[in-house]
């Protein structure tokens, strides 16, 4: 069996743990074992049901009464737990915080070794993934040993598919034995999201600005367009070391992924930190003076020239054609 | 407080990676070398939280000779020691370096120095494992908190947030624990030049760790692992630019984009 820890919010599956689903569907199917998932907290049995849609034939909801806020810990021995009892040949989850998390408690607590962001599997006797390094700027072929492999799936790799004749998921309830050690570290409480302002992850038009900007006050250049575009400032790393913005702008590899439809990068080099932030835009269009800039060979447009002249003649442009 | 803060030595790449003629590691004959913005972080957040509340800081790196540059760096902002845990220069995998540390810590109990905080990056900069923090804190029988961007320290027990969902998780531990931060907990000062001078001078203290030679530090029961085969560039779709102009004249084919791309209602 493939056991998959598949994470969920008010019976519904998340969707990287459908693309993880996915991934480890067609792998099962290749390997001819089993599809099995466990799933924790309120709902979780509603979640259950609904995987079938996905492959799943069986599934073990979590209970125990500590269990259904968030406890890395003990959601990781849950899961170490059901090991003995599933006995799986591989366990995945989805590359997310908590996939990450689980999965690494749950092969420590068994003496596994376990690969983070794979985007390929080859099973049998030398098991071989093709992981992600660098944030997924570069590839790692590795071999992965041990009865039991631990593998989550980079996010975002994989497009969830439903199969055409559902499953009927057989759930049942796995009561884990837990240590008093491992319910040290929950999640005591929530801040809910800020609502109303456009986050950069989801914006649709993304206004990047670089070093080449030169400055804090320059930002309002940027600032303006974006507005006019209803879209989002992002930054590179060197704009928030300077402290020229707060480090929830920065794109890349330690900042935020963004997915818009256009990226107007300005004054940006595109070392391979800050691509992998921006590398699922639809297009980018490049301000740079450099017409050499690696960002170039990323970018489907370009504008030669200072952003200090490029960006507020579009801004003004914009108005023009608005006021017209 | 004691405060023990890990980090890891990496190639500082800029806009293109080349690989070494083996595929095994990525060609550095031209290139820096730093640990990841959140290591960085991590440092940062152990020198302020001594210089609040008094005690020692100290820095960690399993990695080669050369690895002293990075120790320096975090001396030149204000950690008090630095520890080499001295390889020959091969990669360890996760497993591997979280039993070497895990040793590591335990030499320092024998020796009379006990940590309140082990700090982490939440992922090493090139492997990218998401894991060390977590194996270290098992082995030793602390609590661990993973991707914190706030940390509060008050009467021995830790209070962190992490973000979820566009909002925040409050985690809440007593100390000892591991902390593993993301770069945006805080912003890192530069250097003084007399924080320099004083890096310079310090000592650090070597070691040789257990394996040294394999790769697989001795201390784990089970297999180690992953075990690198090779790297590899991902496939590139080199499009082409297309060129729209130069300077302020180019701002109405900018427009004339936007408008295109259905952004811009006209
Ligand atoms: C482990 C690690 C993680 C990292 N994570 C991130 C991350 O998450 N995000 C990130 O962004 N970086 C990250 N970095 C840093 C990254 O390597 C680069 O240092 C950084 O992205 C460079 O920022 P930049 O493009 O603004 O600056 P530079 O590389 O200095 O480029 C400035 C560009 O501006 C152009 N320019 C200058 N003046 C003008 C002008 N007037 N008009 C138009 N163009 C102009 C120049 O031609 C140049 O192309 C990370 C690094 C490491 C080692
Ligand atoms: N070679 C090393 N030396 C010291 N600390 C390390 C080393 N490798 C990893 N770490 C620490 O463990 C964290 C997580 O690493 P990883 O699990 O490999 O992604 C890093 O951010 C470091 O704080």
């Amino acid at each position: 069996m493939i056991l998959a820890f598949v994470e969920q919010a008010g019976g519904r599956p998340d969707r990287s743990s459908l693309e993880a689903l996915t991934f480890a569907r067609r792998l099962a199917a290749g390997m001819g074992v089993p599809l099995g998932a466990v799933l924790f907290g309120a709902d979780a049995a509603a979640a259950a049901t609904e995987l079938g849609a996905y492959g799943v034939g069986s599934a073990w909801v979590v209970e125990h009464a500590d269990l259904d806020s968030y406890a890395p810990a003990a959601w990781g021995r849950s899961v170490a737990g059901l090991v003995g009892v599933a006995s799986p040949s591989i366990v995945l989850a989805a590359g997310t915080d908590r996939g990450h998390e689980v999965l690494a408690y749950a092969a420590a607590m068994v003496d596994a070794p376990m690969a983070a962001n794979c985007l390929e599997i080859r099973p049998g006797d030398s098991f071989e993934v093709t992981r992600q390094r660098w944030g997924g700027s570069l590839l790692e072929d590795a071999s992965l040993a041990g009865p039991v492999r631990f593998v989550t799936i980079a996010e975002h790799a994989t497009q969830p598919q439903d199969v055409p004749t559902p499953l009927v998921v057989k759930v049942e309830s796995f009561r884990p034995s837990l240590a008093e050690s491992d319910l040290r570290v929950r999640v005591v409480a929530r801040v809910a999201p800020e609502v109303g302002k456009v986050s950069l992850a989801d914006a649709r038009v993304v206004v990047g600005g670089g070093r080449g900007v030169g400055g804090s006050e320059a930002f309002s250049e940027l600032e303006e367009l974006a507005g006019l575009l209803h879209g989002a400032v992002g930054v590179s790393r060197v704009v928030t070391s300077a402290g020229w913005r707060p480090h929830s702008q920065q794109v890349g590899q330690t900042g935020t992924r963004i997915a818009p439809d256009i990226y107007i990068a300005c004054g940006i080099s595109g070392a391979i930190q800050h691509i992998v932030g921006c590398k699922a835009a639809k297009a980018i269009l490049v301000i740079n003076t450099d017409p050499e800039a690696p960002i170039m060979s990323r970018a489907a447009y370009a504008v030669i020239g200072d952003l200090h002249a490029v960006v507020p003649a579009i801004s003004a442009e914009i108005r023009r054609r608005q006021a017209s | 407080m004691n405060i023990l803060v890990c980090v890891k030595r990496v190639p500082e790449t800029g806009g293109r990676v080349s690989l070494s003629a083996d595929g095994r590691e990525i060609d550095t004959r031209y290139l820096g070398f730093t640990v990841s913005p959140h290591e960085e972080c991590a440092t940062e957040e152990a020198v302020r939280l001594i210089e609040a509340n008094g005690g020692s800081s100290t820095v960690l790196t399993l990695g080669p000779e050369t690895a002293a540059d990075q120790l320096r760096a975090a001396l030149a902002i204000g950690i008090d020691r630095a520890i080499l845990l001295e390889t020959d220069g091969q990669d360890w995998d996760p497993v591997s370096t979280a039993a070497a540390i895990v040793a590591a810590v335990r030499a320092e109990a024998a020796a009379g120095v006990t940590y309140d905080l082990l700090l982490m990056g939440n992922e090493a900069a090139d492997s990218g494992d998401f894991q060390v923090g977590i194996r270290v804190a098992l082995a030793l029988g602390l609590p661990c908190i993973n991707g914190v961007k706030s940390l509060e320290v008050r009467d021995g027990v830790a209070t962190a947030r992490r973000e979820a969902g566009g909002g925040w998780e409050v985690f809440q531990v007593p100390l000892p624990a591991v902390v593993a931060v993301r770069e945006g907990i805080n912003l890192p000062r530069y250097p003084s030049v007399p924080g320099r001078l004083r890096a310079k001078k310090k000592e650090i203290e070597r070691f040789v760790p257990e394996g040294r030679g394999t790769g697989v530090a001795a201390g784990s029961s089970g297999p180690a692992g992953p075990d690198k085969i090779r790297l590899r560039l991902p496939a590139e779709t080199e499009g082409r630019v297309e060129i729209l102009g130069s300077g302020a004249d180019a701002a109405p084919a900018v427009v004339d984009l936007l408008e295109r791309i259905g952004v811009l209602s006209a």
